[in-house]
Order: structure tokens, then sequence, then C-alpha cells
């Protein structure tokens, strides 16, 4: 890498009893980036996901973070060091209102005690006051599907893009530099597609952010793509630009089995 | 190719700036249509309680507890305030563990007696401490907080069953630590020693002292209630909405994910059980001196479960609910004492469940009418066969009868009433109803369709008589009973209580 790069696996391996779900894996997200990771189910994408977060713990290698360790980190932690995800299955708060899921992610850029709290005293209101404001900003940069009278509804009542897009704002009201997420576009109809792929450009024009992206949509992947990395069985099998990588006879393999190569 | 985003096909119809409408939207309108114009009466209560800010109900519970002591001095009605306002402080801080932050603590009743033990040793003649109260009450909720640190600390990484458990087990071990204390034997060194009066707990306990005032009177100790829980009440519902607050509730919905969200899952649980157990060291604090001792069956599994029917019962979560909750179960608890009250809110139950759950009208009709032939032509039968078998009075209790008051009057025509409930035979004859009862009740969830109508009314008929014949005798078995019954009916109608919101696991 020309930059020095902001995410580096250093062979990062993981296994869980005689499955390696990564095996010796290295993989490099420069600044300002966006990468997107493929592959067939099972290849270790998710896991990939756990391991940068801290839910799971590499058994070798290490992972670093503006050039330091994070192995070992609580994903609290990691999560402050400027690291925040999406999860596949939606994960929300749901008996919590829209706003308050945003305002949730901000526990860990405020300071105020529990007895600062449990007081109202000026540093807790004005936290308050901040992560309200802060809030209400990240729901508006889905345009008007997340304003108004949404903002007190409980996120059990939105719609299922709805949901992947609190997600988003979610992750990003905990001030992240590197942004994960975890196959944004799955369960979408076209047009939410569509506008799924605008908005991941738009998030790293906007908000600055580096993105680590899992997707199985070719159309998101092609669109979004600075550089597509493709795993199976845990193990790297193509880098590079889409094309390149979506012409990789491994790839393909990987995707479609032997025979199709024969037949093709 | 990297930052190209591919152009907007004329496709599928573009995205309007406000979102198309699909599919939710008209859930919410449902929703809201449902909340706008509620059909229950309990949720017309809802409503219309939700209109009120807080701080308005607040201050107007508030103010109504503190001028019952004004307005009469019924010894009785001031003890039940104070022991109401004394299990409304309990459930609110059980509520912050179990309500917000979802951590199913069971030994909370533990610290509500640690409380109250370490209280009456700082207060009482049993060490000859007779610490100033405000000394005593501020190391008392500290120390509690403590405990609550302490006992957290080895069960925060576990959740659900587990963590019950390990709790309940916390509480247990309490109640045997304070009725085997008072033979503590450092080990073996140096004799036994009584630390916490064994099964006769510690009396003489110091009243509380403030500015030179001594509180002896219940008066005082509703007014020191009133004070304690507009402060913590206050301080807990700021806690709930600021970021402590909602990590709590994240964590109760998805503890990954607020993990995730850089939230410290187990730092913030540890708290959530100390502030819960800082709430319950001030409730014990109060218990000490307003009964002026402590006993250990006082803290064990009995309060426990009514401190947790409360919360769930008024609605976990919720601090207007959780407070109700006190109020309605203390309030019930005490009028099912006398048996004439306790015979108002078994009838009213019954026709009230019959009323709400029988569908159609005409089969309500029907139950409703065949009851009462029923009845009086069981009454009829045996009035003819065995006269003395509808001579009985109608019970009030060990050895009180009346014949006064028409439920009384329409009794004697409608049940049977055996003239002597205290004669062997007779005793039997409500013995073996009870045994047909359970069997009938059991049949009762077997049966479907129409036979269920039909075996209903001889069911509630046997009920009533084994009521009036048995159980109305027997108070202290026949509340917890009755109670369970007013619980299963409460949650089968509103499963979230009176006040919580309906919660979302998964969707």
């Amino acid at each position: 890498m020309a930059e020095s790069a902001l995410l580096e696996l250093k062979d990062v391996s993981k296994a869980f009893g005689g499955l390696r779900c990564i095996d010796k894996l290295d993989l490099d997200v420069a600044e300002g980036e966006i990468v997107s990771v493929i592959g067939p189910n099972g290849a270790g994408k998710t896991t990939l996901f756990n391991l940068v977060t801290g839910i799971y713990r590499p058994d070798e290698g290490d992972i670093l973070f503006e050039g330091r360790s994070i192995v070992g980190l609580a994903p609290h932690a990691i999560t402050n060091r400027g690291i925040a995800r999406t999860f596949q299955t939606l994960r929300l708060f749901l008996n919590m209102t829209v706003k308050e899921n945003v305002m949730a992610a901000t526990y860990g850029r405020t300071r105020a005690s529990i007895v600062e709290s449990m007081l109202r005293l000026p540093r807790s209101r004005r936290e308050e006051k901040e992560s309200s404001r802060f809030a209400e900003e990240r729901l508006g940069f889905f345009g008007q599907r997340l304003m108004g009278y949404r903002w007190n509804q409980p996120a059990y009542s939105l719609s299922y893009a709805n949901r992947r897009r609190l997600e988003i704002a979610r992750a990003t009201a905990t001030r992240p530099r590197l942004l994960l997420l975890d196959e944004p576009a799955a369960g979408m109809n076209p047009v939410e597609t569509l506008e799924i792929t605008e908005l991941i450009g738009k998030l790293r024009e906007e908000g600055g952010y580096t993105i680590l992206v899992i997707e199985h949509d070719m159309h998101v992947v092609e669109g979004i793509s600075d550089r597509v990395v493709a795993l199976d069985h845990g193990v790297k099998i193509a880098e590079g630009t889409f094309e390149e990588v979506a012409t990789d006879a491994r790839v393909v393999e990987a995707y479609l089995g032997t025979s199709a190569m024969e037949r093709s | 190719m990297s930052d190209v985003i591919p152009p907007r096909q004329d496709g599928p119809q573009a995205p309007s700036e406000s979102g198309p409408q699909i599919g939710v939207d008209e859930w919410v309108a449902r929703r809201q249509g449902r909340l706008a114009a509620p059909t229950t009466m309990a949720g017309r209560a809802q409503q219309q309680l939700t209109r009120v800010p807080q701080w308005v109900l607040l201050v107007g519970f508030v103010a109504v507890v503190a001028l019952i002591p004004v307005v009469t001095s019924d010894e009785y009605v001031l003890r039940v305030t104070a022991d109401t306002m004394l299990y409304a402080l309990l459930a609110m801080g059980l509520n912050v563990a179990v309500g917000w932050a979802g951590i199913l603590d069971l030994g909370y009743i533990a610290f509500y007696g640690f409380a109250a033990y370490l209280f009456a040793e700082l207060s009482s003649p049993h060490y000859g401490l007779h610490w100033p109260t405000w000394a005593s009450v501020p190391v008392v909720i500290v120390a509690t907080i403590i405990l609550g640190f302490l006992l957290a600390l080895p069960t925060r990484r576990l959740s659900g069953d587990y963590l019950a458990i390990v709790t309940l087990f916390f509480g247990v071990i309490f109640v045997t630590f304070v009725t085997q204390g008072y033979r503590w034997d450092w080990l073996g060194f140096g004799g036994t020693h009584d630390i916490t009066g064994g099964p006769n707990g510690l009396t003489q306990i110091d009243p509380w002292r403030i500015f030179g005032y001594e509180l002896t009177k219940v008066r005082d100790y509703i007014w020191v209630e009133v004070a304690g829980f507009l402060i913590v009440a206050l301080v807990l519902a700021f806690a709930n909405h600021s970021r402590t607050g909602r990590a709590w509730r994240s964590l109760r919905d998805d503890t990954l994910a607020a993990e995730v969200m850089s939230m410290p899952v187990n730092r913030l649980m540890l708290l959530a059980v100390a502030v819960g157990a800082g709430v319950a060291g001030f409730a014990g604090a109060i218990n000490g001196a307003y009964y002026q001792g402590v006993f250990p069956s006082s803290f064990g599994f009995a309060t426990l479960i009514t401190v947790y029917a409360m919360v769930i019962l008024g609605g976990a979560g919720s601090l207007p609910g959780v407070v109700a909750g006190a109020i309605l179960i203390n309030v019930l608890l005490e009028v099912l004492r006398d048996p004439d009250h306790a015979r108002w809110v078994f009838y009213v139950l019954v026709f009230g469940f019959i009323v709400a759950k029988i569908r159609p009208w005409r089969v309500l009709g029907a139950v409703l009418g065949g009851l009462v032939v029923f009845g009086l032509v069981v009454n009829a039968i045996v009035g003819a066969v065995w006269p003395r078998g509808t001579a009985g009075p109608i019970s009030t209790g060990v050895f009180e009868f009346t014949t006064n008051g028409w439920l009384a009057a329409a009794l004697r025509h409608w049940l049977v009433l055996p003239k002597d409930t205290y004669e062997v035979a007779d005793y039997q004859i409500s013995n073996v109803a009870f045994v047909i009862l359970i069997c009938l009740v059991l049949a009762l969830t077997v049966v479907q369709g129409w036979w269920r109508y039909v075996l209903l009314v001889p069911t509630i008929w046997t009920a009533a008589f084994v009521w009036e014949t048995h159980l109305i005798e027997e108070a202290p078995t026949t509340r917890p009973l009755l109670l369970g019954v007013i619980l299963i009916v409460l949650m089968a109608v509103r499963p979230q209580g009176l006040f919580g919101t309906p919660r979302v696991e998964v969707v």
C-alpha cells in the first residue's frame, strides 16, 4: 500500500474446533477506500467482521488499526478507537425509539457519570443536548425517511429497509473512521438497492468514512468498490478491481463449481 | 470505475424524497389508530395517563400521599399507607435492574434485608451503637451499594436462567446467614458470637432522628417515605433519560449490539444492580426504624415474589407502572384480609372474567342464566332432601357470621351451605368439593366446544361453594391463592402489565 493502511490484518487465523473459518488472512484497507468483501456463503466474511470488532479473538496473527494492535480489546473499546459496524441479521434496540437507538450509540463519546446524570448536572445536560442534535443530524442523512414523527416511534415499527438505514445511522453515531457494513443491501428491493449503492458513496464523500463492506449483490459491489477481496473457506482467493476479481478463475469456481468452468 | 455510481434506471419508480409508503406505514397507521382510539378500559386509562406529563403525576401522587396523615388518624390506614410506600420504593429499585437493564436479579431482597440489618446493628442495643441518623442512613446506603457491586461481580457474565439461579442463591444464603448468625464462630477460633440475633431478629431499634425531632409515629415515616419517594423517582427518571439509562435499555434489547455500539456491558450491568441496591438500601434503613425490629422472615422468598409481582403487574420498565403495581398489590392484600371484602373481590373477579371472556353475547347470557338456574335447582333439591344442608350461615371469618346484605341473601338461595362447617361431616363435604373442583378445572382445560360452557356452570358453582365453606375462613392460604388468580387473569388480559408498553423480542 502506498498510503499507510488504516486497517491491517496480518496472518490472521480463526478456527472453531476443526473448522478453519479464517486461514492466514492478510488484508489492508487504506484511508478513504471502499473495499468490498465477497465470497460464497460460509466463506468467513462475517467472521472477519467479528474478528475486527473484537467479538472473536484471532487464534493467530495481528490486527492493526491506525498502526496499533486491537487484538484482545473489548468490542466497546474497539468501537471507541473508531471502528463501527452494522449486522447482517439486523440487531437494533427494537423497543427503543428511532432517535434513542442513535443516541444510545453516542455512549462512548460522552462522559457524564451516573451521578451527574441523576442530578442533571451541567455536563450531563450539555451532552444530552449535543447527543440529541447529533442523532437528528445522523438521521437526517437519509433524507426524510427517518425524520419527524419517526423519531419517537419504536424501532420495531420500521420497515426492513428503514431498519437497515437506522443501523447505519446508529453505527455512524459512534463517530467511527472505519465503517464495516455487513450486507447492507440484503433483503432490499431493486429501488432500495440502488439507493443504498448511492448512499455508500455518499457516506464516504460526506462523512469521510473508510468503508469495508460485505455484499452479495454484484451490482452494488460493482457500483461502489475501489477494490474487491474474494474469500473462500477463509482464504483470500482474489484481490483487485471488480473486473479483475469477477473474471478470476478461482472466484468463478468458488461460486459456481469446477464443472461450470469446464463448460464455459 | 471506482467512484462511479450507476445511473438511476427508469425501471421501477424512483423513490421520492419522502420515501415510498410501502407496508410499514400501514402497520404504523393501524397501530396509531388503535392508540388514538383504544378499545379496552386499560388502554383508555393509559392513553389519558400518557397525555399527562410525568412530573404532574409525580407531584400529584406525592401530594395526595403526604396529605393522608393529615386527613385521617386511623392507625390501620396509616400503617397500610406506610407499608405501601415502602413497597413502592422497593419496586422502583428493582425496576432498575429488571425493567431497564433486563437483569433477572432474584437476590434483590437480600440488599433490602442487608440494609435493614445493618441499620439495626448501628442503632440498637445489640452492640450498644446508637449512631445518629445522619450518619447511619448514608453509611447503610453506601454499604448496600458496595454489596450490590460485590454480588454483581461474579454474576455479570451470566444471563437468563443462570443469572436467576445464582442471584436466587444469594437471596437464600442471606436468610440462612441471619437465621444462623446468632452463633457465628469465626472459623472455629474464639467461641461463638451473636451477630444477627438469629430467628428472633434484632429489636429495640432506635427511631430516625431528624433535626432533633424523633420519628416515633407512623405518620412521620409516611412523610419520610414521601420525601424519599420524590427524590428516588426524580433521580431514577433522570437516570433513565440519560446516556446510562439508554445504555441499560440497549443491553436489555440486544447485549451484543450494545457492546459493539461502544457500551461497556459488564460495567453497566454492575451499575444497574448497584443503583437498584442503593434504593433498596434506603428502603431497608426505613424498614428497620419503622418496624423497630428486623427479622429473617421479612426478607425471604415471599417478599421477593411480592415485589416482583408488583413490578411485573405494573409494567416492568415504567416508573408510574411499578408504583401503581405496588399500590394495587399491597392494598389488595390488605383488602383480602377481611372475608367480607374478600368475598366481593372473589365474586366481582369471577363475574368480570365471565363477562370479559365469553362471547358471543347469547352464549354469555346462557352461561349466566345457567349459573343462576343451576344454583337455584341444587339449592331446592338439597333443601328438600337434607334441610340442614341449606340452613348454614354466611361466614365472615372465623366464628363470625352475617345474614345481612343482598349478596349474602342471594348466596343463601343459590348455594348449599351446610349448617355448621366445623362439624366433621360438613367439613368433609367441603374437602371433597375442593377435590371435585380441581377435577372440574382440569376437565375444563381438556374439553372442547360447547361442552366447555356446559362444564363451566358447575365448575363456577363448586368454586363458589368451596370458597364460602372453606377458603374464606383461611385468609392466610386464600390470599396468595387469590392473588395468584388475579395475576394470571391480568397477565392474560394485559401481558405487558398495567402501564407497560408491549415489548417486541424478535420480529
